[in-house]
């Protein structure tokens, strides 16, 4: 077991080996929440604050529920109920968490790089749950480990990562973990929301999406984020269903066992056709339960981060 | 540098385990009452083995799942998270005699966590404990039922079970580190 780590804060900076061992790790933890009690005593006693400065649904409710599920005790400080609005600053607030000893903070925030402001000020564990158009670690760690599932390995594989890649922090978490260890890596979108700029991380950039999704294993579909965008990156949504949206038509063309996978919300009809959506080749409802799993697991990891190394042996 | 002894071969340790089964038989007359819990690494490919011989003595299959107890350590806040390794307990323990398997039993934390991350999976009649090696240094109140060897040791002293489907070998080895 090769996790030392304290944090989780990106996968920029991740080895290969803890990558794995978070995959690994993810397996047990599934396995849990196959269970009748679905619930086990590793982070009893600890507290766990989920400072989502940045509205979240679905990640907040999967790391509360893998909060949950290892018996912390989880509390939830949300932007609109918070004191950012009367003026307090992340570093204040997040001293005061501090200060009613929270072993661990789990921060979604719309500035890139505040979960590592916060590692560096802060005794407690930071895990980032998304930072601006920066990461989105646990993301890319349930995707690759729902690839993996199905697959059975990562290297080798052929990901095409088609939608709003530019504002897309899951993208980018994505890029790294499956660059590191050795899939080929396809995006595709309008050329003004997939830069050029991302052929340095290694990734081929096609503004042609039948071309892009051709030889796919896997094709990861992003929604476009309008809620990023300053401006208009493209001439209407009918225009991007038209040039990119996955139809039928699309996936006909697509390899037989190319599977589908969203981190959601969705927008059927949009990026995605409804019915595919619901088929058998979409892996969307797998990637939730898939979460929860990936994030016990770097809880349970990040906990252990700080002590010595584990001894073998008795 | 580390001397080590070897204090178990292949052939003792398959003597221990077959003691072991016929122990385990002895103990419980009713062998369709009876499941084997290994603990990783080790423990499992432990159990396995003694399912197998079991099942010869009773002549029926005797069912054996897989028990990480690296969730309920209490320890866990004091090293790096364990390596662990998924549970798969493909019975209902309720009712059941549960033998739980490991390869070396020591301060009995191992054994502690065994019982409390049995208890998720129902209520066994009873739980009994098999270990290849017993080397002491108790810190709970816990003594296992069937052992296949006692080995007195210094706390600085390491015990190192290798089996064929881990190490591609089988053998105990006792390693002092000073």
């Amino acid at each position: 077991m090769s996790w030392t780590r304290k944090h989780l804060l990106d996968i920029e900076s991740l080895t290969v080996d803890e990558i794995v061992a978070v995959l690994d790790t993810a397996r047990a933890f599934k396995a849990v929440g196959e269970r009748a009690i679905k619930k086990v005593p590793a982070l009893r006693g600890k507290t766990v604050i989920n400072l989502f400065v940045e509205p979240s649904t679905r990640t907040r409710i999967s790391f509360e529920l893998a909060e949950q599920r290892l018996s912390a005790d989880v509390i939830n400080f949300s932007a609109e109920a918070s004191s950012f609005k009367k003026g307090e600053t992340l570093k204040d607030t997040a001293r005061n968490l501090e200060a009613l000893n929270a072993d661990f903070i789990v921060i979604r925030h719309s500035a890139s790089g505040a979960p590592h402001f916060l590692a560096r000020v802060l005794n407690a564990s930071v895990i980032n749950a998304g930072d601006g158009a920066h990461e989105h670690p646990t993301q890319a760690l349930l995707d690759v480990f729902t690839i993996r599932e199905h697959k059975g390995k990562i290297e080798g594989l052929n990901i095409t990562i088609l939608g709003d890649i530019l504002y897309s922090r899951v993208a980018r978490s994505n890029i790294w973990a499956l660059r590191k260890l050795g899939a080929t890596v396809t995006l595709c979108g309008p050329a003004t929301l997939v830069p050029k700029t991302f052929e340095q991380m290694g990734c081929r950039v096609t503004y042609d999406v039948d071309e892009a999704i051709r030889d796919a294993d896997i094709i990861n579909l992003l929604r476009i984020q309008h809620e990023r965008q300053r401006q208009t990156m493209f001439p209407s949504i009918n225009e991007y269903i038209q040039l990119f949206g996955l139809n039928q038509a699309r996936l006909a063309k697509t390899k037989p066992d190319a599977l589908i996978m969203h981190p959601g919300p969705i927008n059927r009809g949009v990026e995605i056709d409804s019915n595919i959506a619901d088929s058998g080749r979409s892996l969307i409802l797998e990637q939730v339960t898939n979460g929860l799993a990936v994030r016990m697991a770097v809880l349970f990891l990040v906990n252990g981060g700080k002590g010595p190394p584990e001894v073998a042996g008795n | 540098m580390a001397k080590t002894t070897v204090i178990l071969d292949a052939t003792a340790i398959q003597r221990a385990l077959t003691r072991i089964a016929h122990e385990i038989a002895e103990r419980n007359e009713n062998g369709a009452e009876v499941v084997l819990a290994g603990i990783p690494v080790g423990g499992d490919h432990l159990a396995q083995r003694l399912s197998k011989i079991l099942s010869e003595i009773w002549q029926q299959p005797v069912p054996v799942g897989v028990l990480d107890v690296s969730m309920h350590r209490d320890d866990l806040d004091q090293r790096a998270a364990p390596e662990i390794h998924p549970t798969v307990i493909p019975f209902d323990v309720t009712g059941k005699t549960v033998v739980l398997v490991d390869d070396v039993l020591f301060s009995g934390r191992t054994t502690r966590a065994a019982m409390d991350a049995l208890n998720d999976f129902g209520r066994p009649q009873k739980i009994q404990l098999a270990v290849l090696v017993d080397r002491g240094h108790r810190e709970l109140p816990i003594k296992a039922d069937f052992v296949g060897k006692n080995v007195p040791t210094a706390d600085d002293e390491k015990i190192r079970v290798r089996v064929k489907e881990n190490d591609g070998v089988d053998e105990v080895v006792l390693e002092n580190t000073k």
